[in-house]
């Protein structure tokens, strides 16, 4: 499985602290539908993430220092070939699938395009094949906010004596998780109730629950993420186009596609709405790729994909119980 | 398999690209894809159909077929079917022009409104013919064979094959074929242009 953007390898079980799940520790496990008992679950952090895998905060064996902005611009064909190798170093030759949500769909549909015969399904949750003006613009208000942040230095904030550009990263997660809900739920979520009080304190300082709950999720984010990360990766989704160029060489290179697809949207995703999802569905279907693509219903938003909805479960259960089927049919 | 599927899948080649429009749980794509050797995709709206699909291994999109339609690209089918669909959408006319666009043969079939029991119900008890009832039938549109073959004429398209059923979806026997809107149950139709 390939992690989103501000996800790592920790997809599932805890580490001492029950409370302290895996992210997708509702799709991944014994009798869930990444069952556990029945697949190996290969989970690994991406190249340029901050949680294991090289990025932008590792040492440059050249300089000894921390390469920042140094590190070169990634894409998503860099990210696949860092899990292939991984892939191939644990001696494995084809994957009964590939899945991911968002970023992750991202790498699975590269991975099925640039690599027949590696993968037998490929199944992309809530993700997209080209990310629209309005996806740009959420990414570039939130580089915008880490770069402008004073503490920034050019990249170059990693010394221990040197502060972090704390402020900008959180304030670019802030933006960035507004559009991962939907309208709905937050309404559901917070409405206009005030935090911690019946009446409102009327100044500019928090005073609604959902001003409170994003700065939390700003807060804490600052624990786990780096903010040259956030650069890298969300340039890496700009940037992203698997079906853009000479449409003679995508056709070719579709016409060797293998893997069978699952596309799966959510309604109230406006993140990557099932518009996205469509266009991947098309092009795939046009060059007779077989896809199955459903819209599932929830009140979510783009977070739906982290969520146990059980029709889209129930539809990832089923598409890999047929994938293992045909892997086991002499 | 159902015998008007069964049928349909005669009319087909090997190797071809099919849409089947109201796929149910993917019989008949099954059958295609792994006896036939066709690529298929179908669209199916209901729940239980599109997971049963999934089990099968037939790749299917879980949608209204009016919604679908409209989505789908000319030229990508070398047939789409639509079996026993057509008097349940909103807009036959519509749906006919629609498939048209997206695969240069397909193949329509439906039941007869006039086959003769139909007739005889409306004549002599003055109910509707209707399953389970008028009032709880999918069917929106229900039509004859005339109806429908003139609507095909309409639209500019030519009927370029047509097989008679009886009641149990089998080909009518010939004597059928005199006056076929009395004594076929319904038919399976190839349409071309």
């Amino acid at each position: 499985m390939c992690h989103a953007l501000t996800g790592d390898a920790h997809a599932a079980g805890h580490h001492g602290d029950p409370d302290r799940p895996g992210w997708w520790d509702n799709l991944i496990g014994p009798g869930r539908p990444l069952d556990t008992d029945r697949y190996f679950v290969v989970s690994a952090n991406v190249l340029g993430g901050c949680r294991g895998t090289t990025g932008p905060g590792s040492a440059d064996p050249s300089t000894g220092r921390p390469y920042g902005l140094r590190f070169p611009l990634l894409s998503v064909i860099d990210l696949v070939e860092v899990h292939r190798a991984l892939i191939r170093h644990l001696g494995i030759t084809r994957l009964l699938g590939a899945i991911g949500g968002s970023l992750g769909g991202m790498q699975v549909l590269q991975w099925a395009m640039d690599h027949p015969g590696e993968l037998a399904g490929a199944l992309t949750v809530a993700a997209s094949a080209r990310l629209s003006a309005q996806n740009i613009a959420f990414s570039a208000v939130a580089r915008e906010a880490i770069m402008r942040d004073p503490d920034f230095a050019g990249g170059d904030y990693y010394a221990a004596e040197h502060s972090r550009p704390d402020r900008g990263l959180m304030l670019a997660r802030m933006i960035a998780h507004i559009t991962y809900l939907s309208e709905a739920s937050m309404r559901e979520k917070f409405g206009r109730r005030i935090q911690d009080a019946a009446e409102p304190r009327y100044g500019f300082d928090v005073d609604f629950e959902v001003e409170s709950y994003l700065e939390h999720q700003g807060r804490s984010f600052l624990k786990r993420f780096d903010a040259n990360t956030y650069l890298y990766l969300t340039r890496v989704m700009d940037y992203y186009d698997p079906f853009g160029g000479d449409p003679a060489i995508l056709a070719a290179k579709l016409a060797r596609v293998d893997a069978r697809f699952l596309v799966l949207s959510f309604d109230s995703d406006w993140r990557f709405s099932t518009g996205h999802a469509r266009d991947i569905v098309r092009t795939l279907s046009a060059a007779r790729v077989p896809v199955t693509f459903r819209e599932i219903a929830s009140s979510h938003g783009h977070d739906s994909f982290l969520l146990p909805v059980p029709e889209y479960h129930r539809t990832v259960a089923g598409f890999l119980d047929r994938l293992a089927a045909d892997a086991d049919a002499p | 398999m159902r015998p008007d599927l069964t049928i349909i899948a005669a009319l087909l080649g090997r190797g071809e690209r099919v849409l089947d429009l109201g796929c149910g749980d993917g019989e008949l794509l099954e059958h295609l894809i792994v006896e036939r050797g066709c690529a298929g995709h179908g669209v199916e709206r209901s729940t239980e159909g599109f997971h049963a699909c999934v089990a099968r291994g037939v790749p299917v999109t879980q949608a209204e077929i009016e919604d679908e339609l409209p989505e789908l690209g000319g030229e990508a089918f070398d047939w789409a079917v639509l079996s026993s669909v057509l008097p349940a959408t909103r807009r036959p006319a519509r749906v006919l022009r629609d498939m048209a666009r997206v695969a240069p043969r397909r193949i329509v079939s439906l039941p007869n409104l006039a086959h003769w029991p139909h007739r005889l119900a409306l004549a002599a008890r003055g109910t509707m013919p209707a399953t389970p009832s008028w009032h709880e039938s999918p069917n929106l549109h229900p039509a004859s064979l005339r109806d429908f073959e003139a609507l095909v004429a309409e639209s500019g398209q030519r009927v370029a094959r047509r097989v008679l059923l009886d009641a149990a979806n089998r080909p009518a026997p010939r004597p059928v074929r005199a006056r076929p809107n009395l004594w076929a149950a319904g038919a399976v139709y190839v349409l071309e242009g």
